[in-house]
């Protein structure tokens, strides 16, 4: 029996007060299943930003109920809310700015496995074992992140959210700065990990070819509201609501966006 | 252990010295000694009454003697410890209470933050000297209390400082991870925070340095610093002041000093800030390396004919001769929309920009041919010639727009300026454009100031502007890459509709494969500053490119409609004063062979038609066709190797064949 890691039910998410008092997430449910990555897309405004900082307790909710292995965090106190954010751990989508430039990797690591006094000596087998699930060298723990491309720093990023062993990564965007292969580079991590670690993970993107090829079940935002959630497979074979399927429409796939004319090519 | 004994780890940012801040440290060196010695040595000189008062400058006395008969030099000196530790303490204080009070707002929370800074804005308008003053009347005057007010004084712009730099670096992501992480605020500052500000404020040390001597001196000058019997140099400057017309000599030496102390502290604030600033790093100096000559973009001279842009052998390059783009050679033909990919690095931008005249400084380009229609851009080209006949689409429509004036003046300023059109007919103009680009209520926009559309109606009213002047080229870098994929959609089908119904030739910039080869007639492939491969956008839909390069970069593309993993590619593209000599794909490439790594490929016909530059693609071995065909132009000229120039390319095939076998 799979074990629901993560429930989201009728939260509601608003900013600014009367008149202009906006609704940027609308009722929204979720549910995470042990060992499974959800893709979340949708554009820019659609409130899929907002979703991950309420999911990681950096935004709170105006109603609804945020469940982390069946405990509510929405109710929960500020030391329990530390608590249970240690178990939800985020991936940023910048590598060049999510880590430290005057901390070696090593101690940026040992910072998220012991955040009150970790060192990097203390923690050296642990530190180079994370940084063997995402396949880079022991000898990267004494080095600044300026000496790594970004897809090296986006892997550290990645084996730093492990170090705290958390029931759930919540990847935003984390893909979009990178380039072509860099990004294939960063996915072929990922994949490997949800293989050998039964990771679970929310996939935030708003790239539909990357959300497919990492996630398990997608779900489609729009407008602060979830419009579709399906198994990937069926998303994208046979898209139901209108708002997805125009989304699968716009994504460029490479066939010409009209016919070809005759003045093409001059050889 | 031993890993990290060998390979030392990679060190901060280095600094370099400047001559200015090797000069001010020397000088503040000789102080500090003279400071630690003087007292010793000249102690009892400066300190002997019964010598002769007011002796004008001698052998004897180089700066005579003061009215109690002491020599000046000696006290000058003797007055280095004094006036130095006053210093010292004064810019301790400052900067230890100055940042303390900052990191304190800051940590404090939003509500104490806004307040705090409000108190320091008001305290740093108030000149510091005045408070000093103020604390040292109200106190009993002395060394120690002026000490404490100039200290105090400084204090406000550490604190400024100190939280608008925390306020900075607390915004980045690893400073969010680390909260989420848990890790307490204290802890925060201590590991997060602190280090990547302690630059600029060891900058501020060396100016705050600077200032309290000026405002130390000036209150032991005005008689409420430094008290009877102790001396510092402000101190000696009153002293000597007092009988200035009859014997200037005691002036000078305490003058002296003080600027000397002073030009210290500010070359070494100047030296820090210089050496410190980033952009100061990198950027090694090299020499022009290997010159691979003209027949490297080998343009088809057919084509270039007719062509609306051109580009032959273009070179942009760092004033240190790095080559950012190295040898590209291009053509667009009327009506044509030819894309350039490649990722970050590759050049494709600086390419594109060169067809503009837009490089940015220093960067300067050069190359056999650079135009676009007849207007040649090598030379100094007539502005209001390159502002009509070349349209631009930046990638981030927001930052392409001035903010604070209204779209309709912005559009029609080209036109009116370089167009010689009038108003009125300029206006209509550009609202008839911003209904061909679907910009909606285009009447209402022109009084609307750019924040007040979305992304999308920004990117399209960038799309009418850059079409007004009925351009022979539309340059169109990334036009897509910061808008959604429903409005990229529709971006892209309007700038077809630019080209179809103006027949403008459109040169379109993307990181994206699908982008281009959905928009594009004929695709160009950049790799580290040079062009790898030129198809058609029919041959890359079908995944039919031959360079590795290109290869690899289609199987690291996700596609929507596949299950196929995308594959990536190992290592990473080499910075452009590192590209290795020969195929600078070669250390990635799969099908690397030795001459890859001499000689460096030309782009040739292959099989397909495309033109590639590799030495394996075309191999008789590979495509099963005759040998590739010279891609037209003048045959290569390796200056630096030894392959003889004429007919090169039947005896590389040789080569490599031997190698071939020899393996
Ligand atoms: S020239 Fe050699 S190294 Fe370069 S792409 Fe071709 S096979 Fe690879």
């Amino acid at each position: 029996m799979t074990t629901r890691v993560l429930e989201l039910d009728g939260v509601d998410v608003s900013f600014g007060f009367g008149s202009r008092r906006k609704h940027v997430l609308h009722d929204v449910g979720l549910t995470l299943d042990e060992g499974r990555t959800l893709g979340l897309v949708g554009e820019s405004g659609s409130g899929k930003s907002t979703l991950a900082k309420v999911v990681v307790g950096l935004v709170r909710p105006a109603a609804g109920r945020i469940l982390i292995d069946g405990e509510d965090m929405a109710g929960a106190g500020r030391e329990r809310i530390a608590r249970l954010r240690r178990r939800i751990q985020l991936i940023p989508q910048d590598p060049y700015a999510s880590l430290n430039p005057r901390m070696t990797v090593g101690d940026a690591l040992a910072e998220a496995i012991d955040p009150l006094r970790g060192r990097a000596e203390a923690h050296r087998d642990t530190i180079a074992a994370l940084l063997a699930k995402v396949s880079m060298d022991a000898d990267a723990a004494d080095r600044y992140p300026h000496a790594f491309s970004g897809g090296q720093r986006q892997r550290i990023a990645i084996a730093r959210a492990l170090a705290v062993g958390p029931e759930v990564i919540v990847a935003d965007e984390v893909t979009s700065a990178l380039d072509c292969s860099v990004q294939a580079e960063v996915l072929g991590v990922l994949r490997d990990l949800r293989a050998s670690m039964r990771l679970t993970m929310l996939f935030i993107s708003h790239d539909l070819a990357v959300v497919r090829h990492v996630s398990d079940e997608v779900a489609v935002m729009s407008g602060g509201r979830i419009v579709e959630h399906e198994q990937r497979d069926r998303i994208f074979a046979s898209p139901q609501h209108d708002y997805t399927k125009l989304l699968l429409a716009s994504v460029p796939d490479g066939k010409p966006l009209r016919e070809r004319r005759g003045t093409a090519v001059s050889k | 252990m031993t890993v990290a004994a060998v390979k030392p780890a990679a060190p901060r940012r280095r600094l370099r010295p400047t001559p200015g801040l090797i000069a001010g440290l020397t000088v503040m060196a000789a102080l500090l000694l003279l400071a630690l010695v003087a007292p010793w040595i000249w102690g009892d000189e400066a300190e002997a009454l019964g010598g002769t008062p007011y002796l004008p400058s001698s052998s004897e006395h180089w700066f005579g003697t003061d009215p109690q008969g002491r020599d000046v030099l000696a006290r000058t000196l003797v007055a280095t410890r004094t006036t130095l530790l006053m210093c010292f303490g004064a810019t301790a204080i400052a900067a230890v209470g100055g940042i303390g009070l900052g990191a304190a707002i800051w940590v404090a929370g939003p509500r104490v933050r806004e307040i705090g800074q409000r108190l320091i804005d008001v305290m740093i308008s108030y000149p510091a000297v005045l408070l000093a003053m103020i604390v040292a009347a109200v106190l009993s005057p002395g060394a120690v209390t002026s000490v404490v007010a100039i200290g105090l004084a400084t204090c406000p712009a550490f604190a400024r400082l100190t939280t608008n730099l925390a306020a900075n670096i607390a915004a980045r992501d690893f400073v969010s991870t680390a909260r989420l992480l848990g890790v307490p605020p204290l802890r925060l500052l201590r590991r997060h925070i602190v280090p990547n500000i302690a630059e600029p404020l060891l900058v501020l040390v060396s100016v705050a340095f600077t200032v309290s001597l000026k405002a130390l001196s000036g209150l032991s000058f005005l008689g409420i610093g430094v008290q009877i019997p102790s001396y510092d140099w402000g101190k000696l400057l009153a002293d000597g002041l007092q009988d200035i017309y009859n014997n200037p000599a005691p002036v000078i030496g305490p003058s002296v000093a003080i600027v000397l102390a002073g030009l210290a502290g500010g070359l070494i604030g100047d030296g820090l800030a210089a050496a410190l600033s980033p952009n100061e790093g990198g950027g090694r100096a090299r020499g022009d390396r290997a010159k691979v000559k003209a027949a490297l973009g080998a343009l088809d001279a057919s084509a270039a004919a007719g062509a609306v842009a051109v580009a032959d052998d273009l070179v942009v390059s760092l004033p240190d001769g790095t080559r950012l783009v190295d040898g590209v050679s291009l053509s667009i033909a009327p009506g044509e929309i030819v894309g350039v990919v490649g990722e970050s690095g590759s050049g494709k931008s600086l390419t594109a920009m060169s067809l503009a005249k837009l490089l940015p400084e220093p960067l300067r380009s050069d190359a056999a041919q650079l135009r676009v229609g007849d207007l040649d851009l090598t030379g100094n080209p007539s502005r209001s010639r390159l502002a009509t006949e070349i349209g631009i689409v930046y990638q981030d429509p927001s930052s392409s727009f001035n903010p604070v004036l209204k779209l309709g003046g912005q559009l029609t300023e080209t036109l009116r300026v370089h167009g010689g059109v009038g108003r009125g007919e300029a206006r209509r103009r550009a609202v008839e454009q911003l209904k061909l680009a679907h910009v909606t209520h285009p009447e209402a926009r022109m009084k609307q100031y750019p924040h007040e559309l979305s992304g999308g109606q920004r990117q399209r009213a960038m799309i009418a502007s850059a079409m007004l002047t009925k351009p022979k080229l539309l340059i169109a870098d990334e036009p897509t890459t910061a808008l959604d994929v429903t409005v990229q959609a529709e971006v892209l089908k309007l700038l077809l509709e630019a080209n179809e119904r103006d027949g403008t030739a459109i040169l379109l910039i993307s990181h994206d494969i699908a982008v281009v080869s959905s928009v594009c007639d004929r695709v160009l492939v950049m790799y580290s500053g040079r062009l790898v491969e030129e198809l058609t956008a029919g041959q890359l839909r079908a995944k039919d490119a031959q360079h590795p390069y290109t290869r690899a970069l289609l199987a690291a593309t996700p596609a929507v409609d596949e299950d196929t993993e995308p594959a990536s590619i190992p290592g990473r593209p080499p910075q452009p004063a590192d590209r290795p000599a020969g195929c600078a794909f070669a250390p990635r490439c799969a099908l690397v062979r030795p001459v890859c790594h001499e000689e460096r490929p030309l782009l040739r016909i292959t099989g397909t038609g495309s033109r590639a530059a590799c030495h394996v693609v075309g191999e008789p071995a590979e495509a099963g066709a005759p040998a590739a065909v010279e891609a037209g132009a003048p045959a290569a000229v390796h200056e630096t190797s030894d392959v003889p120039a004429g007919p090169v390319l039947p005896e590389q095939g040789a080569a490599q064949d031997a190698e071939e076998t020899a393996r």
